[in-house]
């Protein structure tokens, strides 16, 4: 009698088999999933506060209170952030084709380095803030560099994408949320 | 003096040093205190290195959140309200041991589930043994009779 036979006639002998092929697809589901993207518990909660001063002007101070009434977006990025080059060209497109403001949170940053930045690439923020240590960047649950987060009208943060904004994200994701901002 | 002894001296105070390069000394009011703090941090996960506790890490996450447990601990904070302020922050993810709810219950029950399926496997499978060994009437009549011969 053949093995192949066998099996079919007791199928209890393919037991293993499936078992194997149900394990192996579980395996290669969990590779697919990223498991670096974490849902923010921010989602759908007020916007926490941010008050930090703005850089290239000497005294004054981005107060996030002042954002309510329009969605903006808060986009966390550094001069020595590798991954933020990859965005920057698709910021700098938004800024000119979308009515939504971006704010930078500059993160842990220097000063000076930030400046070259913003003047080599151009600068696709309405205003960036200045957290040199990160103190407020820990309120909104920053854990890598670039962060970006959609904030409505009313103050309540819609979306958070952690890693650098693909076009994908920006037109499955965040225009949904515009709301005629678009 | 033998040079020796004076360069392993040398060594041994240079590595003082940079013990405490790598975690800066911290004050406690008490040793009780001091426990606490290392206690939280190795329940709290580094979010950038995933399967390194806030204790372990060197990334500059993990030194900011030590920083901030510090600070909360000499704040008066309890030991609720410092895993309270992570939580609001990273989610549940950042506890070691996320609490007990709905999106967690599978994580909590898998063991205990996968335990009982193998437990019942094993039944299954010894009772089949057990039950593959009886002889019917008609088998135990035949080998009694060739055993008879």
């Amino acid at each position: 009698m053949s093995m192949m036979a066998n099996a079919l006639r007791q199928p209890r002998f393919l037991i293993p088999l499936i078992l194997f092929v149900t394990v192996v697809g579980f395996f290669a589901a969990g590779m697919r999933l990223d498991s670096t993207l974490v849902p923010s518990p921010l989602i759908g909660k007020a916007a926490p506060r941010i008050d930090l001063p703005v850089l290239n002007a000497e005294g004054r101070r981005f107060v996030s209170d002042t954002m309510k009434g329009r969605p903006w977006i808060l986009n966390v990025w550094a001069s020595w952030c590798a991954a933020c080059l990859e965005e920057h060209d698709l910021l700098i497109a938004m800024k000119n084709e979308m009515d939504m403001p971006i704010v930078g949170l500059n993160y842990k940053d220097a000063g000076e380095d930030a400046r070259n930045w913003l003047a080599r690439l151009g600068d696709p923020y309405l205003l960036t803030a200045v957290d040199a240590q990160g103190s407020q960047a820990l309120d909104w649950g920053v854990y890598g560099v670039p962060e970006t987060f959609v904030i409505d009208a009313e103050g309540l943060v819609r979306f958070k994408h952690v890693g650098p904004l693909t076009e994908k994200v920006l037109a499955e994701e965040i225009a949904p949320l515009m709301g005629g901002h678009g | 003096m033998n040079m020796a002894r004076v360069f392993i001296a040398a060594a041994a105070f240079a590595s003082c040093f940079a013990a405490q390069a790598a975690q800066p000394l911290l004050e406690f009011d008490d040793a009780a205190q001091e426990a606490r703090y290392h206690a939280l941090i190795e329940e709290l996960r580094c979010m950038v290195c995933q399967n390194q506790n806030v204790a372990d890490s060197s990334a500059p996450l993990a030194e900011d959140l030590r920083k901030r447990t510090y600070e909360m601990i000499r704040n008066g904070d309890t030991d609720r309200q410092i895993f309270q302020f992570m939580t609001d922050r990273y989610g549940d993810f950042v506890l070691y041991r996320p609490p007990f709810k709905a999106s967690t219950a599978f994580l909590w029950l898998a063991p205990a589930i996968f335990l009982a399926l193998a437990a019942w496997f094993c039944w299954f499978l010894s009772r089949r043994r057990v039950a593959a060994g009886r002889l019917t009437a008609e088998q135990r009549a035949r080998a009694r009779r060739m055993l008879d011969e």
